[in-house]
């Protein structure tokens, strides 16, 4: 991580046109990723906890759709900061920018369904709601792009057009992002599981003490 | 059995129920009657006729009210503790699924025909001409929102806080087939060639069909307990 700000901040030189408010870009383009790979893990995941009925891989979706909404509003927070003095303008309605609010309120919703939803059930329902915002995704995607066909792509493009140092940082920082993303998800689970092992316990203690 | 009398007994069931309280179709309309009227108090004078944006208003007052009634049409069971008879009959989860879609499909069509009628008269909206292809879109995006809406009804019944939960998890995932209806209604709408409506067209039926199967192959989770 230090290694990876070290690089972002003096590493990387300046983009010309841009200037210091370019720098968000190494932690915006990562995080970017990271929240559609963990969006992408509960898919699987809940597909996975539907066919072996374990209650493992409920957690591992729920762990990665807390951790991918983390940084879905790094993502949303980031990208306006940068898109003021670039674009002159907070927020336009953009296919990709559209689609990953969307895809933020669809997991936010994913959350609040789980807090709401009996504990019995609590697993299929949102294994279920978890495919199904992830199998929406690149049809939201499709059709707002057809709404909106004239802007052009401005992120994806600009990628190609680095300097050597900028990509060494870039790449940098996506290591360092990839590695704080797997260990949040894992104590994430670990603290999950600890949870549950608390919850079997006091059940064991209650018992014990109507024993008594 | 087979297949289709236990799909017509459901619908059938669903059907006569609606038919004794009228509950559902009654509320639904005047929902969307209100709808149209509340926007029409937003714009005041400054609305014009403009198929893009009425197209927006008419969709809104559909997708809305149809939400009041896909609510229902689960929690209606919970309710009257008949949910359980209604999981425990000798079908297979999907057919209880094809069923409710349908009912609720049937109701919410029926208030689409008498909203645009209502629309059509306050917005000053020439529909006539355009009838079969508006017909055509109207079917198919509220075959989509209804089918998301009936899972989500089905998921949301079990909880608590059924309609606010209902609406945080459908809007979201209907925004496609929204964006698609409204796009192909104000190019019907203003007269333009039909082509234009063409992909649209195809969102509206690839997503009818994606979520039909990820239906089909999701609905037994959900009502297992």
């Amino acid at each position: 991580m230090l290694l990876a700000l070290y690089t972002i901040f003096i590493y990387a030189p300046l983009e010309k046109t841009m200037g210091v408010i370019q720098k968000i870009f190494y932690i915006h383009v990562p995080s970017a990723f990271l929240a559609y790979l963990a969006f992408f893990i509960t898919f699987v995941a809940s597909i996975l906890y539907l066919y072996r009925k374990d209650s493992k891989w409920d957690t591992v979706a729920h762990c990665a759709v807390e951790t991918g909404v983390v940084f879905c509003t790094i993502v949303l927070i980031t990208g306006p900061i940068w898109a003021k003095p670039i674009w002159n303008v907070w927020w336009t309605w953009d296919p990709r920018l559209t689609t990953t609010l969307i895809l933020w309120f669809t997991y936010v919703a994913y959350l609040m369904l789980r807090r709401t939803v009996k504990e019995n059930q609590r697993a299929n329902l949102s294994a279920v709601f978890g495919i199904i915002g992830f199998i929406n995704v690149p049809i939201t995607f499709f059709s707002i792009r057809l709404w909106r066909t004239i802007h052009p792509v401005v992120i994806s493009s600009r990628g190609f057009n680095m300097s050597g140092p900028m990509k060494v940082s870039l790449l940098i920082a996506f290591l360092a992002f990839c590695f704080l993303f797997f260990c949040i998800l894992m104590s994430r689970i670990r603290l999950e599981r600890s949870k549950m092992r608390v919850e079997e316990l006091n059940e064991i203690i209650g018992v014990m003490n109507i024993k008594k | 059995m087979k297949f289709f009398p236990k799909l017509g007994a459901i619908i059938w069931k669903d059907f006569i129920s609606e038919l004794r309280t009228k509950e559902m179709v009654l509320f639904m309309c005047l929902f969307s009657f209100l709808i149209l009227i509340i926007f029409n108090f937003a714009f005041g004078s400054s609305l014009k006729f403009e198929p893009g944006m009425v197209a927006g208003i008419l969709w809104v007052a559909f997708v809305f009210s149809g939400l009041t009634g896909m609510g229902r049409s689960f929690s209606m069971e919970r309710d009257r503790g008949t949910y359980q008879g209604l999981i425990l009959c000798p079908v297979s989860p999907w057919t209880i699924f094809l069923a409710k879609l349908i009912g609720v499909f049937l109701f919410t069509t029926v208030m689409e025909i008498i909203t645009i009628f209502i629309f059509s008269i306050l917005y000053n909206a020439t529909v006539l001409p355009f009838l079969v292809p508006l017909a055509l879109i109207t079917i198919l995006g509220t075959l989509g929102f209804t089918a998301i809406g009936t899972i989500f009804s089905a998921i949301s019944a079990t909880t608590k806080a059924r309609d606010v939960l209902l609406s945080i998890l459908f809007f979201p995932i209907s925004v496609p087939v929204i964006i698609a209806s409204v796009k192909s209604t104000g190019i019907i709408l203003s007269g333009k060639s039909l082509s234009m409506v063409f992909p649209w067209l195809k969102i509206l039926v690839g997503f009818d069909l994606i979520f039909l199967l990820v239906s089909y192959l999701t609905f037994a989770y959900i009502t297992e307990e």
